[in-house]
């Protein structure tokens, strides 16, 4: 070591704090700071718009045990993920499918991302109009063809599975692409041996690329499930929750509690649940999956 | 996480065309040619139908609400959603009355994306460089922190942030708006620096030789070779802004600053009974969509070869 070195080296370091300074304050305002008291609140009784807050130690966390509608949210929210996630996936790997077929078309690819970037909001608002039930175009098809119209967005046993599938269409093209970058990254060489060996087109798609695009699959499909757990635009825009309960999923009913009967205590102790679920899921899809080890290596 | 090849398969396409010869039609064919049909007809068709309904006479709609074609075709509802008409004849045009005049909102929609794109691409930029070029203690750590931060569920920090803004005097500011995303995101950090890492370091000590000091360097240097990256990560940020709803509507609710998602979303509730003016409110989501769609025509390239990087996002 020189003796110039340790000069050069604290300079270096007051560089790094200038260049570091606005972001580190924005991080440690809005992320580092929020989430230590996302934990601290909910061990209190901290309401909107009271600046005092007691400790009230496990409370919170009891109350949630005995509250029916915190435990009709979390199964809303699982049947709207189950739907979601589940035909999103089959439509994304459809999509892929025919994105790797055209070698990736620019236009193509472009064509399919496009709902992906409109707003929650906007999208929200195109079926709310298309699943009218007097006036949306979708009854009018249902009727044409015999089924008769659907009360979609306002029945209890439609809310949930409307909602997911909108997000269905917003989402899958996204996904899709998502899975065909992990195709692209299958060499050449394993398809087409598998083509000599008399596999047809469809079969060499289901049994060998998918199984090989298994690590990106789990890579996306936890992405996309911690996304889906976390539905809230689609929902506020269109029932509000309703019918009843039939579509309060946990992120609304945090919602409700915190803003509109003001139990920041309740609501944070919620989100620390809902931060938990999320780590459980992430962790066990991915030791599920196998995600880090891949099948070429 | 995923795959961080930014490289476009464009190449891949002329192999393609090369490859293509006649072939006899297979089963397999049809099912993709269906496939691509269905996937434009579903992907396309919400958007033509709100313009369709965008471009009707709303009394008109009841009585032809399947024709392709607008149903007695007008602008009117273009003009009520852009405030050109009165409450009056956005009455009698069979609208609610209630305000859908989104002027205001996609003025202040503009200037809230604009503050957010500069300000985080500006800071991100910044520590990204720092993250990856510069030596300093806990570098490493302080960036696994960083990155860790990307699966804090939003709702958990939005409570607290909620309090901070308005503890502040900031509910129906500009600056109450922006502030949570003004200076970074997790995010942007970690894709500004895939990018940094990637530039030879013998160009800056070329520079750093010629006697520039790091600043120079960064902006004079890194900030120009850099700049596809940064341009994707600024459009990915405006429209990730553009779009956003949860956070604008607890805190910017007041008219004066209130975007496009948060009107838009409060219409619903504001047409409770009775039929909502829904040729306006179409004209609306068009009028809101059209920014983004306007993008995706000038970058959409950039767009699309991003994905391959938000694997992590």
């Amino acid at each position: 070591m020189t003796a110039g070195r340790p000069t050069r080296d604290v300079k270096q370091w007051m560089t790094a704090a200038v260049f570091l300074a606005p972001a580190m304050v924005g991080f440690a305002i809005f992320y580092l700071r929020p989430t230590a008291l996302g934990f601290y609140n909910s061990f209190t009784d901290k309401e909107l718009l009271r600046p005092e807050a007691d400790w009230v130690g496990l409370e919170n966390y009891r109350d949630m045990l005995d509250d029916d509608v915190f435990w009709n949210a979390l199964k809303v929210t699982v049947y709207y993920v189950v739907v979601n996630i589940g035909v999103q996936t089959i439509c994304a790997i459809g999509i892929a499918w025919v994105l790797d077929r055209l070698s990736g078309s620019r236009l193509m690819r472009t064509l399919v991302m496009t709902p992906y970037l409109m707003s929650n909001v906007v999208v929200a608002l195109l079926f709310l109009w298309i699943l009218d039930f007097r006036l949306g175009v979708m009854n009018a098809f249902l009727d044409w063809i015999g089924i008769g119209p659907k009360p979609f967005l306002s029945s209890k046993e439609w809310a949930i599975p409307s909602i997911a599938l909108i997000n269905v269409w917003r989402h899958m093209g996204y996904t899709a692409l998502l899975l065909f970058a992990g195709l692209q990254t299958i060499p050449k060489d394993v398809k087409e041996a598998a083509l000599t060996d008399g596999c047809g087109e469809i079969q060499r798609f289901f049994r060998i690329t998918l199984p090989l695009l298994r690590p990106v699959l789990a890579v996306v499909l936890v992405i996309t499930l911690i996304g889906s757990f976390q539905i809230f635009d689609t929902v506020d825009v269109t029932t509000e929750g309703g019918p009843v309960n039939a579509s309060r999923v946990i992120y609304v009913y945090i919602f409700d509690q915190a803003f509109g009967r003001r139990n920041f205590g309740y609501a944070s102790a919620m989100s620390v649940v809902l931060f938990a679920i999320l780590a459980v899921v992430t962790i066990v899809q991915m030791r599920l999956l196998r995600a880090n080890e891949s099948d070429l290596a | 996480m995923s795959a961080v090849t930014i490289d476009t398969p464009a190449t891949a396409g002329a192999a393609a065309a090369a490859k293509r010869q006649r072939k006899p039609v297979k089963p397999t064919d049809i099912v993709f040619w269906a496939l691509v049909a269905v996937l434009m007809v579903v992907t396309l068709f919400p958007f033509y139908w709100s313009l369709r309904t965008a471009l009707s006479t709303n009394s008109a709609l009841p009585a032809n609400s399947t024709g392709l074609l607008p149903a007695n075709f007008t602008l009117s509802g273009f003009e009520r959603a852009l405030g050109m008409s009165s409450t009056e004849e956005a009455i009698a045009a069979g609208g609610s009355g209630a305000e859908i005049d989104f002027v205001t909102a996609l003025r202040n929609s503009f200037i809230l994306s604009t503050m957010v794109t500069i300000g985080q691409v500006l800071c991100c930029a910044m520590a990204a460089y720092a993250f990856a070029r510069l030596r300093f203690p806990f570098r490493n750590q302080i960036f696994f922190v960083v990155l860790t931060a990307l699966m804090i569920p939003p709702i958990f920090t939005l409570l607290p942030n909620f309090l901070w803004v308005q503890e502040r005097g900031w509910l129906n500011t500009f600056q109450g708006m922006a502030a949570p995303r003004l200076l970074m995101t997790p995010f942007a950090i970690f894709f500004l620096r895939q990018f940094f890492l990637s530039i030879p370091r013998e160009i800056e000590e070329a520079a750093s030789i010629d006697g520039a000091g790091r600043f120079r360097t960064f902006f004079k240097i890194i900030v120009p070779m850099a700049a596809s990256p940064i341009a994707t990560l600024a459009v990915l940020t405006f429209i990730e802004q553009w779009n956003d709803y949860l956070w604008p509507k607890l805190v910017g609710q007041d008219e004066s600053v209130r975007v496009l998602t948060a009107s838009l979303g409060n219409f619903r509730s504001q047409t409770p009974q009775g039929t909502p003016d829904w040729a306006g409110l179409m004209a609306a989501t068009w009028v809101s969509a059209l920014p983004i769609l306007l993008l995706l025509m000038l970058a959409g390239k950039r767009l699309v070869n991003s994905i391959q990087f938000s694997g992590i996002k």
